[in-house]
């Protein structure tokens, strides 16, 4: 078996002294955040990033992809206690899980969240192992213009599936690309968009857009919107669920898990999407259909581990083709590329103890947050109490040292600056930010993919039609775009990304 | 009719139009070369025409949407969150590790509602400790402690 071997290896990586450590202060920094409202996995990753540079590349990526689903756990225990979503993921967590909280059932509802998410966790990152090596051996026989094709297809899906309103996101897109291409044209040498700043000639830093929007202007935004947080925190006995209540989630774990795999894959949508899908299906099929919204346990247990589901497998498109499906995975991307390794099929091939060591990683990490979601839940509700005016100082602190680090350069800073005000200028306008960084990172490569496919057509635009691969995505992006034009689907799209 | 002075199509459509057009009008230096030979201009040329259009669709829609601009447009946040941090910039190779972040932890936290000056105090020397400790001696990163006297070189 190789899968089996592969994973031996994998895990021989993962359980080195260092791995383990990075693994660990991912997750815990993970629960971190994800408990606090108000700071996402993006804007942590886009902060931290930086120091992951001093890192080796196995152990970056075991942290930021810890944070990453440590945050889906972290999020659900506030939706519980607090009725506060600490993540997006977790808003449908809040309907259920709160009440059986208030029932005095908070014990099971953080246990069967934490056993959802652990059995989905798993399951998502057999996933990867089992669809990476075949899909990522498919890509190697991409050439140009399946590749152009393909990141098309990704971003217009990105765009529909996302938040917020469909022309917007795809124009975020657009303005992503354009920002992407600022710099030296590595074809000829022009300067773009530079407007003679040295620091600019090599092009626009990744993270001076990421933390500029998604750390700066998220707390620019967050201190306009004056958000109430009135912490509950009663006394939790009696963690473990009683037989009856593992018995009734089991089957909602299992749909959960599916239904989280499926919307995992697709570019675009959140977490919070799959579990809402979830969730709607268990109160159709539920016995006691009345019971959800009251403090049913299967509306606990289904969203949860579709959340979780659906955050391992946005690795799949990422690690196997180097394509992000989420803002999340446009980073980690992105923290490859600062490494030196070029995302993409080859990956695979070539840095194998990558992609297995992280694999194996992220099993031993789901496994460390449950231990540490459940014992530890006392602190983690302490934690809560932490007022915002104390927080967000300490966030601008750690991302300006973390963005002057990169390339010690003031200019950076200035530029983060500046950013932090547009981001905050486009979200109040209603624009989502994730597109954009899809845009920006797939920007570069979108125009040399385009250049090649011209060269190897000779000029014949009908290169993208003809070759049977490159027709199946552009079919998929104009189905896409058709699929969303009908009414019946923009009404559906306006519920599910309404929460 | 009555003027929506907030409509948010409207103003979303006119940035995507200025930035659209800005970029388009800067590409018309750079070199288009033919489909077959990109220059440097091809595509960001063909993007920011996009973007342009994109302005103007949103114009247009602006016609029939009321939707408004919503959420606070408060100055303090708007304008010392991002002088606060800019200032780190500025200060870090002028005046040292230490200044640069006391000036920033405490000015950003002014920016806050219920600010409180001792407790601002208190965490921007946390702060700076905690900076000093992790990224100076744990990192190694290669910044001054404090640079006495600040050069600010004039």
């Amino acid at each position: 078996m190789d899968i089996l071997n592969n994973l031996i290896m994998g895990f021989g990586v993962a359980v080195t002294l260092q791995n383990l450590l990075y693994c660990f202060i991912g997750v815990l920094v993970g629960t971190l955040i994800g408990v606090l409202p108000g700071i996402g996995p993006l804007g942590t990753i886009a902060m931290l990033l930086p120091i992951t540079f001093n890192v080796p590349p196995v152990a970056a990526l075991i942290m930021l992809a810890g944070i990453y689903y440590g945050a889906q756990y972290g999020g659900s225990t506030t939706a519980i206690l607090v009725n506060l979503p600490g993540e997006t993921s977790s808003v449908v967590t809040c309907i259920d899980g709160y009440q059986m909280a208030r029932r005095g059932r908070a014990g099971p509802a953080l246990a069967i969240a934490a056993i959802g998410s652990f059995i989905a966790g798993t399951f998502g990152t057999l996933m990867i192992a089992v669809a990476g090596p075949p899909l990522a051996e498919f890509a190697l026989k991409f050439g140009a213009p399946e590749y152009f094709s393909l990141m098309l297809m990704s971003l217009v899906a990105a765009a529909v599936l996302s938040q917020g309103d469909m022309l917007k996101s795809i124009a975020m897109v657009v303005l992503g690309l354009l920002l992407g291409i600022v710099g030296t044209d590595v074809n000829t040498g022009t300067q773009r968009y530079s407007f003679d700043i040295a620091e600019l000639s090599d092009g626009l830093g990744f993270i001076v857009l990421a933390v500029g929007i998604f750390a700066i202007g998220e707390i620019i935004a967050n201190l306009d919107d004056k958000q109430e947080r009135s912490v509950v925190t009663e006394q939790i006995k009696n963690l473990f669920p009683s037989w009856a209540d593992l018995k009734i989630s089991f089957g909602p774990i299992m749909r959960g898990t599916a239904i989280g795999s499926f919307f995992g894959v697709l570019p675009g949508t959140g977490p919070a999407v799959a579990a809402f899908a979830a969730y709607m299906l268990e109160k159709k099929i539920a016995k006691n259909p009345d019971e959800f919204g009251k403090g049913a346990i299967q509306g606990v247990a289904a969203p949860e581990s579709a959340n979780n589901a659906d955050a391992q497998c946005k690795f799949i498109p990422m690690l196997t083709l180097g394509l992000p499906a989420s803002g999340v995975m446009a980073l980690m991307l992105g923290a490859l590329t600062m490494q030196g390794i070029q995302p993409g099929p080859e990956v695979m091939t070539q840095r194998p103890e990558l992609f297995w060591g992280l694999i194996a990683s992220m099993w031993i990490g789901n496994a460390m947050l449950v231990i540490l979601n459940l014992p530890l839940i006392g602190l983690w509700v302490k934690l809560l109490t932490v007022p915002y005016r104390l927080l967000f100082p300490a966030i601008m602190a750690f991302s300006a040292i973390g963005v002057y680090s990169v390339n010690n350069s003031a200019f950076e800073i200035y530029l983060t600056a500046l950013f932090g005000v547009l981001g905050f200028i486009w979200s109040r306008l209603g624009f989502n930010m994730t597109p954009m960084l899809l845009g920006f990172v797939l920007g570069p490569m979108m125009e040399e993919h385009l250049r090649r496919a011209m060269l190897m057509s000779r000029a014949d635009p009908t290169v993208f039609v003809t070759r049977p691969l490159s027709l199946v995505f552009i079919i998929a992006t104009v189905l896409i775009l058709l699929v969303v034009l009908l009414p019946a689907f923009r009404k559906n799209r306006s519920e599910l990304t309404a929460g | 009719m009555r003027v929506n002075y907030k409509n948010k199509d409207f103003w979303s459509g006119v940035m995507l139009l200025v930035i659209g057009g800005g970029a388009a009008y800067i590409a018309r230096g750079y070199p288009m070369g033919t489909v077959l030979r990109m220059g440097s201009g091809y595509f960001p040329t063909i993007l920011s025409g996009i973007l342009a259009l994109f302005g103007v669709a949103l114009i247009l829609r602006s016609m029939r949407t009321t939707e408004s601009i919503e959420g606070g447009w408060s100055a303090r946040g708007l304008i010392i969150l991002p002088i606060a941090f800019a200032l780190f910039g500025f200060l870090l190779d002028r005046a040292g590790f230490v200044p640069a972040i006391l000036v920033l932890v405490i000015g950003a936290a002014s920016a806050g509602p219920e600010f409180k000056v001792l407790e601002a105090l208190g965490l921007a020397l946390f702060m700076a400790a905690l900076g000093v400790a992790v990224f100076i001696y744990g990192l190694g990163l290669p910044y001054q402690f404090v640079v006495w006297p600040p050069n600010f070189g004039f």
